[in-house]
């Protein structure tokens, strides 16, 4: 296994990074290029970007503000929001995104994963779910961007990992979103769940809140570990974190 | 000094454009076997599926221009699986410049494919700008087998050779476009020797 990644997601709404809590009451929390600079700068080991209205609004992400980031930062990073066809995707990838990541869209068509797969290896495809804890069970959600259009998307959240993989999906960023924004640190069960349910790497997501809650994540076996408040709002430095990481004996980049 | 990157219609041909125009230089980006074989570098990039980037390369036209080529001339990720003799991934034979094959990552417990991450490298050719203990950042699923043009390996379940050269050829299995300080040392490397 590659050293653990942390992986700051920063969410974008017209060109500009916002934050919410659960996914509602977003606020502007500054420029993209300047926040994409400040982590690459600080030891992100990689940076994801979701257009967060993208799907919502029945629209791809604009490649104009990916190019702008792919000139300023050396370490990878991965593209969200309403990619919907292989042509979507050639255009994130074209302006500099080393993946491209599919969520909704991908609900709609699973078949998208198959040909993003094919056509442009599966490394590039990543797979963005947003899945809800039910009644013992998990549950896939769709259109989080705003609360008003989000809705079951009727299928189980390890089912729908199996056939991703199956389809050729090269990572899943598991979002639990009952946890987004609330810092109470990652579902763990959730999480692993969903790792021994794919040969892929699982990146967790939502709830991190604490350093001890990236140290959780990683113990229970996921590749990476993605936070946006924490590091917005300046809770966990990524150096200190990944300090203490290093101390409890894990394989960081440093 | 005219650094041409192949054109060969698939994949990361934005990301590293723009690493080289970090590092000053102008990229042509082309399939044109004269511009190509005119340039000072050459690079070949590649993401996505080794079968399709061979039919392209014969398509075009280059399979044997990218062969004959005697400047210096960089594989990046599937560009350099592409330099080896043969892929599994659809049986498919490729360049034949550099000897061994390219397999599957087979996955195991706490062990995903594909290798996607930050890798520590142990480097025995410090020529290529990189040095033992560099993280590099790999995103794939086949890799080529380990021989004696591998001048840095990684481990992933197995060794993997992270950078490999033969004569005038050079690859890099990660993807130095995307290895912060380290990626651009190796860039470096490759551009003043």
């Amino acid at each position: 296994m590659p050293a653990r990644r942390i992986i700051p997601c920063l969410d974008v709404r017209d060109g500009r990074v916002v934050k919410g809590i659960r996914f509602r009451d977003h606020r502007d929390v500054g420029d993209i290029v300047e926040h994409a600079e400040r982590y690459a700068a600080e030891g992100a080991d990689e940076l994801v970007f979701y257009d967060i209205t993208a799907s919502a609004e029945g629209r791809s992400l604009d490649p104009s503000w990916v190019r702008r980031i792919a000139r300023v930062i050396d370490i990878p990073f991965a593209v969200a929001g309403g990619i919907r066809s292989r042509d979507d995707a050639a255009r994130c990838l074209d302006a500099g995104a080393d993946k491209v990541s599919i969520n909704s869209p991908a609900l709609e068509r699973p078949a998208l994963i198959s040909t993003l797969a094919r056509d442009f290896g599966s490394q590039c495809v990543v797979l963005g779910i947003d899945s809800l804890r039910r009644e013992g069970d998990y549950v896939v959600k769709q259109y989080t961007g705003d609360v008003a259009t989000t809705r079951d998307a009727g299928r189980g959240t390890l089912d729908w990992v199996r056939e991703a993989t199956e389809r050729g999906a090269g990572e899943i960023v598991l979002n639990c979103i009952a946890e987004d924004g609330v810092r109470t640190g990652y579902d763990i069960a959730h999480t692993k769940a969903v790792i021994a349910a794919t040969t892929v790497p699982v990146i967790a997501s939502g709830g991190a809140g604490a350093p001890d809650h990236f140290r959780d994540a990683f113990e229970a076996g996921a590749s990476g570990a993605l936070a946006a408040t924490v590091f917005h709002d300046r809770l966990i430095g990524i150096q200190d974190l990944k300090e203490y990481l290093g101390a409890c004996g894990m394989e960081v980049r440093r | 000094m005219k650094l041409a990157i192949v054109d060969i219609g698939c994949g990361n041909i934005g990301a590293i454009s723009i690493a080289f125009e970090r590092l000053g230089l102008d990229p042509i980006v082309s399939s044109d076997a004269a511009t190509i074989q005119s340039a000072d570098r050459v690079i070949l990039p590649g993401v996505g599926a080794a079968g399709h980037a061979m039919e392209q390369i014969r398509w075009r036209g280059l399979f044997f221009v990218l062969r004959g080529l005697k400047q210096p001339v960089l594989g990046i990720c599937l560009g350099m699986q592409l330099m080896f003799e043969a892929s599994e991934e659809a049986g498919v034979h490729c360049l034949g410049i550099i000897p061994g094959r390219v397999t599957k990552l087979e996955p195991a417990p706490g062990r995903p494919v594909p290798h996607m991450g930050w890798s520590r490298l142990d480097v025995s050719d410090p020529g290529t700008g990189l040095k033992t203990g560099d993280y590099v950042y790999f995103a794939h699923s086949y890799a080529c087998t380990d021989g004696p043009h591998s001048v840095a390996t990684a481990v992933h379940g197995r060794a993997i050779p992270a950078a490999v050269r033969k004569d005038n050829f050079v690859g890099a299995q990660f993807h130095p476009e995307r290895s912060g300080d380290a990626g651009a040392r190796f860039l470096k490397a490759f551009l003043d020797p």
